[in-house]
């Protein structure tokens, strides 16, 4: 369970962060997305996305052993446990721990793939689809 | 609030430098939805008739209305709404990208401006956090450039409205432009910004907006969303946006080329979408919740000058400041985008005015004199870069097109009037008239002056019949009421018309928001409300009857099609006439245009019927009555 990034495919509309804030919180906030997408303008005049990558360092450093890995192969937070003291923030490669001021734990992407659904050109895919569409030579 | 509303609303008095954060009023955004509804109305309501647009009496509005931000299949729009400098009368202009959406997540959503402030400012706004900061180390920078470097000051998560030189100088058909590439481009907003010396605007937000019944909205958005996935217009929109209609225009001769000279370009395929794609594209780009991606970030390349980066040309500048003024090379009309881009003027105004010139000069009306030693040809993009630089800087003939071309006419005249191709001040779009009657009504009726996206009628044109008039006034009056409605709610309307989504799933998405149970006969008449203000206050502000404000420049009726397709079609002031009386029948107005006290009152505006009447230009009573129903249902047909 993964999710692809083609980096050249986003177009920075930001369906991806509204669905996953109304999944996970029931409101409408990007800022409570568990994934951000990152635009260069002017130069060179690009997005790029990112998502979780299951590298696990987020649950390495907690303190509180909050952050666990469920059978989905999702990090889970446990939101009882955390602490929201941030530790897990600056060690993620790509930038997708995140904080906000209406809530005392961290936020991380549980892989509902909500937002792969969405997309409309393939920025953000499910890697098994993927894989299959690569095989295919798509 | 669960009604899509952020909840606040700024009133900034510039002249003081005074903040002051108010509930939003909610009876308002029921009454007249947001966007262009309350600018409408609180431009009637506080700016006085004879207010100078540039002066302190004038107020900028920013509204992110009722449904940006919302979840809403490009819900991106923010309107921006002030006495227009271009035409005297009530403007208002509206963009995508991310901006709207930003001011309603950081907790507003209206700014009010009043007042000028006497140093260059910017308006700062994190949360909570409103203030406005000095500006003097941005005051100059061209627009792009502006939001580069405040994006590096300020942080690259904050959204970024800003003008450019133009703006600064008062140049009429000034723009305020966003997301490097996304402009509030109509009726002269830019100059109304550089008059208050407010060189931009910067918002960041983190809260969140909620919405009436969120769980419907989303499975009801959702839906949407996967069923257009496959619409057949999903590929090439994602592929080209707005540029694919550039070599349709010309195949069905409604294409503007030479200054409206003529509706077929012989170099059409040089200019194309699919030179667009292939020798500028660098990226798509969307606006916020939009998944057709129309926007097409590109770079202009052309030996000797540096390499730029813009978004666009989409239709409308690739029409207006392509064909429009013979260019031949796709690398020129994206470059002469950024040139406009970048000195903050209206692409489809400064394609309109650059196109005027052109003639002019062709004609010998003006000369290399006139233009510090330069020509002014078709196609010579070194010759449009030198005339804007004069008109971005008011120097010598400069100051004549600063006003737009209607002004520059009349101080040219020697007959130039004919052919400056604007109606109430304002420049045509990309669509000539004379073999597409409706569309041509269209411009000549709009109520910020000539603009298509009031009314858009070139296909019902071709399925109603090209060379008769009779009958289409009452669809102009339809799509009058219903395409304005998307800029109401702040939301872009490209959606409805290129993917078959019905007006009633949009309204049902308004009352997911809202819960305001609405139909679409009901917004049909909110927008009904809106058109007859701004059409009374337009009269009272330039205090004569509505029919005199609504021809066209006599090249609509005096000059055939020349070339093309369309050769030898055109129009004659008979049928312009005939259109006119149909058009004030339908809306219930009299034959001098002006708004009958039987049609206000019946739209609740009674207090606008005194006004009219006491300025002197009430419509006089129709025999038989007004029509219980304004205007006739039309489905347009995607292309």
């Amino acid at each position: 369970m993964r999710i692809k990034v083609n980096r050249d495919k986003c177009t920075g509309c930001r369906l991806c962060l509204q669905i996953c804030a109304i999944e996970h919180f029931n409101e409408i906030n990007p800022k409570k997305a568990a994934l951000r997408i990152e635009a260069k303008f002017p130069d060179p005049g690009k997005y790029r996305p990112f998502v979780c990558t299951l590298c696990g360092k987020c649950a390495e450093v907690c303190p509180e052993e909050a952050i666990s890995r469920a059978d989905s192969g999702a990090y889970i937070v446990d939101r009882d446990k955390c602490t929201n003291c941030g530790v897990c923030v600056p060690p993620c490669p790509v930038g997708v721990v995140f904080q906000h001021p209406d809530h005392d734990y961290v936020i991380i992407c549980d892989f509902c793939m909500l937002c792969t659904e969405l997309c409309n050109t393939g920025a953000i895919v499910k890697w098994e689809k993927a894989a299959s569409l690569e095989a295919k030579g798509v | 609030m669960a009604n899509g509303l952020a909840g606040k609303t700024l009133r900034i008095d510039l002249a003081r430098g005074d903040i002051r954060s108010f509930p939003t009023d909610e009876g308002l955004y029921r009454h007249w939805h947001g966007g262009r509804g309350i600018t409408a109305k609180i431009l009637y309501d506080e700016v006085p008739r004879d207010a100078d647009p540039l002066g302190p009496e004038n107020i900028l509005i920013v509204n992110a209305g009722i449904m940006s931000g919302c979840f809403i299949p490009a819900g991106s729009k923010v309107e921006f709404g002030s006495v227009s400098p271009l035409t005297n009368g009530p403007g208002d202009s509206n963009m995508g990208g991310h901006l709207g959406p930003a001011l309603k997540f950081a907790g507003y959503d209206m700014i009010i401006f009043e007042d000028l402030s006497r140093r260059p400012v910017f308006l700062f706004v994190d949360n909570q956090t409103v203030e406005l900061r000095d500006a003097t180390k941005y005051w100059g920078m061209k627009s792009l450039d502006c939001e580069k470097k405040l994006k590096e000051d300020l942080g690259e998560d904050f959204e970024i409205a800003t003008i450019g030189p133009a703006g600064e100088n008062g140049i009429l058909f000034s723009c305020i432009t966003h997301d490097f590439g996304r402009q509030a481009g109509r009726t002269g907003q830019g100059a109304v910004m550089g008059s208050k010396k407010l060189k931009a605007i910067a918002v960041r937000g983190n809260k969140s907006i909620h919405v009436r019944n969120l769980d419907s909205l989303t499975k009801q958005v959702t839906e949407i969303i996967l069923r257009t996935k496959k619409h057949p217009n999903m590929v090439p929109w994602q592929k080209y946006g707005t540029a694919f209609f550039i070599q349709w225009s010309n195949t069905n001769a409604c294409i503007p080329a030479y200054n409206f000279q003529t509706t077929f370009y012989e170099d059409i395929d040089r200019i194309d979408g699919d030179q667009l794609v292939e020798k500028c594209l660098i990226t798509h780009k969307a606006c916020f919740g939009c998944w057709m991606n129309c926007g097409k970030y590109t770079k202009a390349v052309i030996p000797g000058k540096p390499e730029v980066h813009l978004e666009g040309p989409e239709y409308e500048t690739g029409s207006l400041c392509g064909s429009n003024l013979g260019m031949k090379d796709i690398n020129h009309v994206a470059y002469i985008n950024w040139l406009l881009d970048n000195l903050g003027m209206d692409s489809m105004s400064g394609g309109g005015v650059i196109a005027f010139a052109m003639e002019c000069f062709e004609r010998g009306l003006i000369s290399e004199a006139d233009l510090e030693g330069h020509s002014l040809k078709w196609g010579s993009v070194d010759d449009v870069e030198h005339f804007l630089d004069m008109v971005a800087h008011k120097r010598g003939i400069g100051e004549w097109f600063a006003g737009g071309s209607k002004r520059a006419a009349a101080k040219i005249g020697r007959g130039s009037e004919k052919f400056a191709m604007q109606v109430k001040g304002q420049e045509m779009s990309g669509y000539d008239g004379r073999w597409a009657p409706g569309m041509l009504l269209s411009y000549m009726t709009a109520d910020i002056g000539a603009h298509h996206n009031r009314s858009w009628t070139i296909t019902v044109d071709m399925a109603e019949g090209r060379d008769t008039v009779e009958g289409r006034a009452k669809i102009v009056v339809y799509l009058q009421h219903i395409r304005p409605l998307f800029d109401t709610w702040c939301i872009c309307r490209l959606f409805w018309g290129e993917l078959d989504i019905t007006p009633e799933e949009i309204v049902e998405s308004l009352n997911h928001i809202t819960g305001w149970g609405v139909s679409v006969a009901e917004v049909l008449r909110t927008s009904e409300m809106i058109w007859n203000l701004n059409r009374c206050h337009y009269i009272e502000r330039n205090r004569d009857n509505g029919r005199s404000f609504d021809y066209p420049p006599a090249r609509a009726w005096e000059d055939k099609i020349p070339s093309g397709p369309g050769t030898g079609k055109g129009l004659s002031l008979a049928q312009i006439d005939r259109m006119l009386d149909e058009y004030y029948a339908a809306r219930g107005w009299d034959e001098k245009g002006n708004p009958t006290r039987e049609l206000l009152e019946d739209l609740g505006l009674g207090y606008a019927a005194d006004r009219l009447a006491k300025a002197g230009f009430l419509g006089r009573s129709i025999p038989g009555g007004i029509p219980p129903v304004r205007g006739e249902k039309y489905k347009p047909k995607a292309f």
